[in-house]
């Protein structure tokens, strides 16, 4: 037992004494103290952003610069009243605020923030977990919070959030083939699951970080998947707000509706801490040689990348606009699905023997220009056939419609 | 071949696991609503991956909850949510003719086949690790890079015929369930 701990962190190294298990706790304390805080400082971030985009003041009254804004609607969430629906499903409808705010904690466990330094004798590596299965563990989380948003749908037992619910399972479903294809190439070329090996392995220069090293488009991949995973804008149909009011949490209030509020907001930081982890090396950066504080340049590296992306999300939020449902689908399972396979094949052949890569490369390309001719071919039969609605510009009105069938019956 | 002592954290963490998953099944089965029954087998898929995790299979857990608990059991509710057969049903009909018993039969075959391979096979009886010889696989390397060596040589033709099967059962699906419009409505509707 001991032994298979040590290979996994080495903090185990001589057993698990009550020293290692104060660590431990204490580390899970502050992994979750810095998610949390961080997410106070993302919403605050978020409004800022969006309203200065927006030539808005945005939140001004609380703190300076609004920065407590956050805090008094997390007081005002409390204090209100916890409304439960008539027609809910009173079990599922409390259980799943749960199924949402718990995965998103336990994903932020495996992100490696920095490297390992000493604490009274004991490596300590900083991040919370460093299991075996690593970047599955985040797979595996992203699909139970799948349950949130769809459990939160079906038991409010009203008409939109039951619409949401059904778009969120489908929509989450999908991108996550996209989104598993790109880490199974990040695995391939790093040789281990673990977060802390794929970190290790990007440590020797920005030309050995995955975004540059597997070539930019598992990257870009990964980025619209794990947006689209997300619900974040502008892949936010689960939440159309003026499509289906509120979305899945639509008939949510109080505290209920915070931990929403508060997944949506950890997992964006989450995700983008994954992304930095997978592609941009994590913690990895320059150091200056100065004793005793050397171990904090990885962190900094590791915050100030993370926040570039987390404010990437803020700045699709304000500049693109919401996808159509079908357009959606028809990125993620034509588009994404089949490039990221694609790329994974020739990764895969390249790390072999570049002869293997590029033959690799060129049935790829072949088996794209005959996939590009069976989309054309489906889409001429999608457009003679009326089984797919065509858009509102050119859809028949129902008068037309009828006096079609009516003709077809004296016929 | 049993061990001597158990270390009392791995009886707490097999006791938890087969809590979970035998109140899981009982709930499948006990539940009428079919959304409480796939919450229920949910919890027993975690059960089976907590169970997993105890005999350092971390690949087979993390395969269980993504794929099982991940996208398999969210396809049910997906079913059950759209098609609105999330209300009570009624067990007093049987739609197929002597259905019973052959669901009898088939539990008769399935548990007596259990039996067998129970009392044939000793790597149930408390064995370590699951492994042809009793004997644990080879430590020191991770278990996930022995389980993917043994997937893509040993049993290479199994795991390409089990992926071709599957391919055949998806392009089977996509088959059925695509509505072929006929060539005259199309003709009427230009």
């Amino acid at each position: 037992m001991t032994s298979w701990l040590a290979t996994v962190d080495p903090l185990f190294a001589h057993g698990v004494t009550w020293a290692v298990l104060i660590i431990v706790i204490v580390k899970v304390f502050i992994g979750f103290a810095a998610l949390m805080g961080a997410v106070t400082v993302m919403i605050w971030f978020e409004r800022k952003a969006i309203s200065d985009m927006q030539s808005r003041i945005g939140p001004q009254r609380w703190g300076p610069f609004g920065l407590f804004q956050t805090l008094a609607d997390g007081l005002k969430l409390f204090f209100k009243e916890d409304l439960l629906p008539a027609e809910a499903d009173r079990f599922v409808f409390k259980l799943a605020p749960y199924l949402v705010v718990v995965p998103a904690l336990i994903t932020f466990s495996i992100v490696p923030i920095g490297g390992t330094v000493d604490i009274a004798g004991h490596p300590v590596m900083l991040q919370v977990a460093n299991p075996p299965i690593g970047i599955l563990l985040m797979l595996a989380m992203s699909g139970i919070s799948v349950y949130g948003v769809i459990l939160a749908g079906w038991s409010s037992g009203s008409k939109y959030p039951l619409m949401s619910a059904v778009r969120a399972s489908a929509q989450m479903i999908s991108y996550e083939a996209a989104l598993g294809m790109t880490i199974v190439t990040v695995v391939l070329a790093t040789g281990s699951l673990s977060t802390h090996d794929i970190v290790a392995a990007q440590s020797h220069g920005v030309w050995h970080w995955n975004l540059i090293r597997l070539g930019i488009v598992p990257f870009v991949v990964f980025l619209i998947a794990i947006t689209a995973e997300l619900n974040r804008p502008p892949f936010d149909v689960v939440e159309a707000e003026t499509e289906l009011v509120g979305g899945f949490h639509t008939e949510y209030s109080s505290f209920r509706f915070a931990q929403f509020f508060l997944a949506e907001f950890m997992n964006t930081i989450t995700m983008s801490a994954i992304i930095v982890t997978l592609f941009l090396g994590g913690p990895a950066g320059w150091v200056p040689n100065i004793p005793h504080v050397r171990w904090v340049f990885p962190i900094l590296w590791f915050l100030v990348k993370t926040i570039g992306f987390a404010f990437a999300y803020v700045w699709f939020r304000a500049a693109l606009p919401r996808l159509r449902y079908d357009q959606l689908m028809n990125l993620g399972w034509k588009r994404l699905i089949p490039l990221s396979l694609g790329w994974m094949l020739i990764v895969a052949g390249f790390l072999i023997r570049p002869s293997w890569g590029f033959l690799m490369a060129a049935l790829v390309i072949l088996a794209w220009t005959v996939l590009t001719r069976a989309f054309a071919l489906g889409q001429g039969r999608e457009e003679s056939a009326d089984s797919i609605l065509p858009p509102v510009g050119e859809r028949p009105l129902p008068g037309r419609v009828l006096r079609a069938w009516t003709d077809r019956e004296k016929d | 071949m049993i061990a001597t002592a158990y270390a009392i954290p791995d009886v707490l963490v097999f006791l938890t696991s087969a809590l979970l998953i035998l109140v899981g099944a009982v709930g499948v089965l006990a539940t009428r609503n079919p959304v409480h029954s796939a919450l229920s087998l949910i919890l027993a898929l975690f059960g089976v991956a907590v169970a997993f995790i105890a005999q350092s299979a971390d690949f087979l857990a993390a395969v269980q909850i993504i794929v099982y608990a991940g996208a398999i059991v969210v396809l049910f509710l997906f079913v059950i949510m759209f098609l609105g057969v999330d209300r009570r049903e009624t067990v007093r009909v049987e739609p197929l003719v002597g259905q019973r018993v052959f669901a009898g039969v088939g539990v008769l075959i399935t548990v007596a086949g259990l039996i067998t391979l129970f009392a044939r096979s000793h790597w149930v009886t408390g064995a370590i690790a699951v492994s042809s010889s009793g004997q644990p696989l080879a430590t020191g390397s991770k278990n996930v890079t022995q389980l993917g060596t043994a997937v893509f040589t040993t049993y290479l033709f199994a795991f390409e015929a089990t992926a071709a099967l599957l391919i055949v059962a998806v392009v089977g699906a996509v088959l059925l369930a695509r509505r072929e419009r006929s060539v005259d409505a199309e003709g009427s509707q230009s």
